[in-house]
This record gives structure tokens, sequence and C-alpha cells, in this order.
């Protein structure tokens, strides 16, 4: 490395300045987009309200959690392999020790973490899961054809991080610090990346299913 | 060099030739060399002539000339020490001032090309007057003693790496020994200070075969360095099983979980303590409940905090979040602001079309 005399200085940069650079741009790219989406705002609606809007809004962030039969019919695939990544995907975030004392740190909050062997196994389905989803994206026509080099680009980002911290786990770079500081600058890369694109749909996806449901309650029908 | 072999010497002390070849399986095992070694290893060191050893102290502690000398019992690794002519160590020589300038100069001429020099301590550039020794600074001192080195020990995080006096903001402009030795061979033996047995190890080594053990990416021999305190921690499987002591004193220290949380850096430390331990093998800092502050790696001392967990960031990024949460708020709000406007124009530009408006009868 020639911008570092040592695997340590890296990992000390990747844990100083690097990290306060992707926190910084993270969180001023998200909020820049929630708020143009949320100060767009809606038409006003004159119709006699025949429900309430939040009832139907807040069932709508829950009800959309369960798989529609008619959509699990046309793509079990995507349903089935979606849900196994995201599980295995936020146990790995959420209950890996090292990761809780992150979340302590920085937010102050904090919860039991799950025995590392099964955190390792829950990364090793995340892995395999994500490259499950590539292949059918290379191979299905119809995803074939959907697929833009940003969907790519968000499959390499997301990749990354659980790679680089599988390798680092089980310390298969030598020395650890240069495993570790990979790890640490893919998960930056992954926070600069995400504001900008599909990643956003960890936020939006929240207020698409509440904008449908509060319509829906609004005019008192099911969503 | 005198005539005296280490093994006469040895003998001349009370150790047993069964003791000497114990000490020399143990030492081979220790280098990681294969047993058909051990009769090399023994004959080696029963015919080795005592090198002269020239120990430079710049910026540094004395720690790491206490840990090689405060052994409580005579052990053959004190005795290699002492089977070295030391002929120039500030803290250990009687002699002062001139004169001990005199026994340097001495020795280098005698043993011009062949001696070791260890230097303890980091090298001051920022001015030569943070340290010098009879009037001549550390720099100086360093060129001219290597000059006629056979092979240089930097010992100490100090020497090998710049260690604390390297730490932020670094007044004096300290840096390590291998950084100015370019033409002859650095084995560094960091640590803070470093295991006894590692370096009289170093010693034994060049005793033996007459070379420098094999060194990894900082420097270090890899038979010592080679494998993290991670690696070889008997709290490893409490790290596995998720079990972890979370305050000094709670049901998990008296137990003798892992200590992870707590600030160890042990999984990006690279030494022997877990192996060799300390103080005759009685214990070593992790065992004693306390968790490893990475002594032996490139500026430990300003590697975060030693009390905090090694996945947690060192930089500021609190305040600059708190900025970044401004700056998102307002560019957010300017965004949405250019946004309702272009809608309040669009809908302001709008012109009704009705269906007369491409009747063909419309008149003119």
């Amino acid at each position: 490395m020639e911008f570092f005399s040592n695997a340590n200085d890296f990992l000390m940069w990747t844990k100083g300045s690097a990290f306060t650079i992707a926190v910084s741009i993270f969180i001023v790219g998200v909020l820049v987009r929630l708020l143009e989406i949320l100060l767009l705002g809606r038409k006003t609606d004159y119709s006699e309200p025949r429900g309430t809007e939040w009832k139907g809004g807040l069932k709508n962030i829950i009800s959309r959690s369960v798989v529609d039969k008619g959509t699990f019919k046309r793509a079990p695939f995507v349903i089935v392999v979606g849900y196994i990544w995201h599980i295995a995907f936020l146990v790995v975030l959420l209950f890996f020790v090292p990761h809780i004392e992150l979340i302590k740190a920085i937010l102050g909050l904090q919860w039991p973490g799950l025995a590392t062997p099964l955190v390792d196994a829950f990364a090793v389905v995340a892995i395999v899961s994500m490259l499950a989803m590539l292949w059918h994206r290379m191979t299905h026509p119809v995803m074939k054809f959907l697929t833009t080099y940003e969907d790519y680009l968000v499959w390499l980002v997301t990749f990354l991080p659980l790679i680089t911290g599988y390798i680092a786990f089980h310390r298969m770079i030598a020395p650890y610090p240069l495993a570790l500081g990979l790890h640490i600058l893919s998960v930056e890369i992954l926070l600069i990346v995400f504001p900008f694109s599909k990643l956003m749909h960890a936020f939006t996806l929240f207020i698409a299913r509440w904008y449908t449901g509060a319509m829906m309650g609004r005019k008192g029908i099911e969503s | 060099m005198t005539k005296q072999t280490l093994y006469e010497m040895l003998q001349q002390q009370g150790i047993s030739r069964r003791g000497f070849l114990k000490y020399c399986t143990a030492l081979t095992s220790l280098m990681a060399l294969p047993p058909a070694m051990i009769p090399t290893v023994a004959k080696a060191l029963e015919s080795a002539k005592r090198p002269s050893v020239i120990w430079l102290s710049f910026q540094e502690c004395t720690g790491c000339t206490e840990s090689l000398t405060r052994s409580h019992s005579p052990t053959i690794e004190g005795l290699i020490f002492d089977h070295i002519s030391l002929d120039y160590h500030h803290t250990l020589q009687a002699a002062s001032g001139e004169a001990a300038e005199h026994a340097r100069e001495q020795a280098m001429k005698d043993n011009y090309g062949k001696y070791l020099v260890v230097v303890d301590g980091s090298i001051p550039l920022a001015d030569p007057g943070y340290s010098t020794i009879a009037g001549i600074s550390n720099l100086d001192m360093l060129n001219e003693t290597v000059a006629g080195a056979a092979a240089v020990i930097a010992v100490g995080t100090c020497a090998a790496y710049g260690g604390l006096p390297h730490a932020d903001p670094n007044p004096t402009g300290a840096v390590s020994a291998s950084s100015l030795i370019k033409d002859k061979p650095v084995i560094n033996v960091p640590g803070c200070p470093p295991i006894p047995t590692v370096i009289s190890g170093v010693l034994a080594h060049y005793l033996t075969f007459g070379s420098i053990p094999e060194l990894d990416d900082l420097g270090r021999p890899k038979v010592f360095y080679g494998q993290s305190i991670h690696d070889r921690c008997y709290r490893r499987p409490f790290y596995d099983k998720g079990l972890f002591a979370e305050t000094f004193d709670d049901e998990g220290a008296k137990k003798g979980w892992c200590l992870y949380r707590l600030g160890c850096k042990g999984p990006m430390t690279y030494n022997a303590c877990a192996t060799l331990k300390w103080n005759q093998q009685t214990s070593w800092p992790v065992e004693s409940g306390h968790g490893c502050l990475g002594c032996s790696e490139p500026n430990f001392w300003d590697a975060g905090s030693f009390y905090q967990a090694l996945s947690i960031p060192d930089g500021d990024y609190a305040k600059a979040a708190g900025y970044a949460v401004a700056a998102g708020v307002v560019l957010g709000a300017a965004a949405g602001y250019a946004n309702q406007k272009i809608k309040a124009e669009s809908a302001a530009e709008h012109t009704e079309v009705s269906v007369d408006d491409f009747s063909l009868n419309k008149k003119q």
C-alpha cells in the first residue's frame, strides 16, 4: 500500500476520517432524498373520508410484508430467496457482537448478541443467497431485460461487506488489520452509494406503503 | 570476541548438560524448527562465541531493559543475555561520560563489521536537542554505530515503530530505527516491553545460525510474531460462544469470559504473550483480566481507546453527523422548495384544452 505505511494505518484511516466522511455523506444523502419526497406532498383530497388514514397506513406497512399468493406463484424464487437474504443479512448486521458494540457506541442502543458460529452460519446463507440472486438476474430472461448497471453496482456494494466480513471473521487475509480495514471500507462504500441508489428502498418502502395504505384507509377499503 | 563458549559459560554457572539440551529443545520448538534441528541448535550454541553487543538507548523509558534483566530467578534466557559481550549500555554500565563513549568506540573498532547493535527507543528528528548522549545527537550516534554493525535489533515498540514518543502530536519528531537504517538488516522486536524470551530468542537465533530469522511485513521475526493474540488466546472459546465480560467486575469477568467488549486488541495484535506468557510463564495481561493493548503493533497509542471494542470507530463522527443532519435538512428543504416551485410553475403554465380546440369546424 502506497498511501499507508502499514495495515494498521489503513485500519485507523477506515475507522477514523473515512468513517466520518462516509457517515456524513450517508446522512446528508438520505435526508435530502427523504425530504424531497415528503415535501412534495399529496394532492388535497376533497372527498368525504370514510375511514382513517393512519389506521390504513400503519396496517399496510405491516400487511405488505405478507406474501401475496398471486405474486408468489409468478415469482417464487425472488420471494423465497429475497426473504432468506433479508433475514440472514439482518441477523448478521444486528446480532454479531462487534456490530452491537458499534451500534451501542453510535446510537447508545444495545441488545444481546448471538453466538458467533450461529452468526457465521447466517453470513454463509446471506452470501449464498446473494450469489443465487445474481445468477437468477443474469439468466432469467425478464430479469435480464429489466436489469441495469445500477442493479449490478448495488449488488456489488452490498456483497462486498458480506464477503469481506466473512474473510475478516475467519482471518483469511493476513494481517488482520488489513482484513478488518477492507471490511470497514466496503461498508463505507455501501453507505456512500446508499442514498443515491435503489438501496434507498430500505427507507422509501415504508413511505410508499404508508401512502398507499393511508389512501385506502381514507376511502374505507381494504388495502 | 573472547574465547569462552556459551556452553562453557553455562557450565560455570552450574547449568547441567541435561538442562542445556532441554533448553535447546524448547528453543528449537519456539523457533518453529523441526525436531531434527535440535542437535544443530545445541552444537551451534555450544560453540557460540561471545558476540559484541552495543545497546543504544534513545527516547525510551528503560522498560525494555527492565523486562530483560528483572528476572526473579536466573534463567538460561538471562544467562544467554549475560553471555553476550554487552560493551555499551547506559543503564547497566558503570562507566559514564567520556569513558562510556570510549567503550563504545573501542567495541566498534575491535569488532568492526561483526558486532550487533541493539536500539532501544525512538530517534527525535524535530530537534536533536530533545535527546543527546555525551553531547552527541541520537541520530548521529545511530548512524555512526550502525555503520560497522552486522545487524541491528530494534528492541521495543519505540525503536521498532516510534512507540509512545511517536504518538500524536509527536512533538520531538520521533521516528523508528528501521525508518533510518537502510543498508543493514534490522530485526524489529516490538512490545511495550517485549517478552524477554523473545529478545533472547532472537539473540539465540543469531548465535545459532549467524543470520537473522525470517521477518514479517513489519520486520518482526515470524516465529514469535506469526500468530495473533486472539488466535492463541485461552479465552477464545468464550468469544466463539458469544460470552463476553461487559465490565471488569461482572459475572462474565469473574468467569474469565472474552474481553473483546472491554477493548481487547488481541484480534489485531501479533505477539507471543498468549503462548510464552510473562514472569517465568506465570501469567499475561489477558489472563490477569485486562484486554490486550496491542503494544507490539505500530501506532498502538493512537489506535483508539484501550477500553473501546475494536469495532468502534475512532474519528470525530458524532460532530460530523450533527453537521450532516443540519446540512441534510437545509439541502432537503431547498430541494423540496425547488420541486414545489417547478410544480407550481407547470401548473400555472398549464393551459386548458377543450375538444373545441381540435374541432375541424373551429372558427379561425
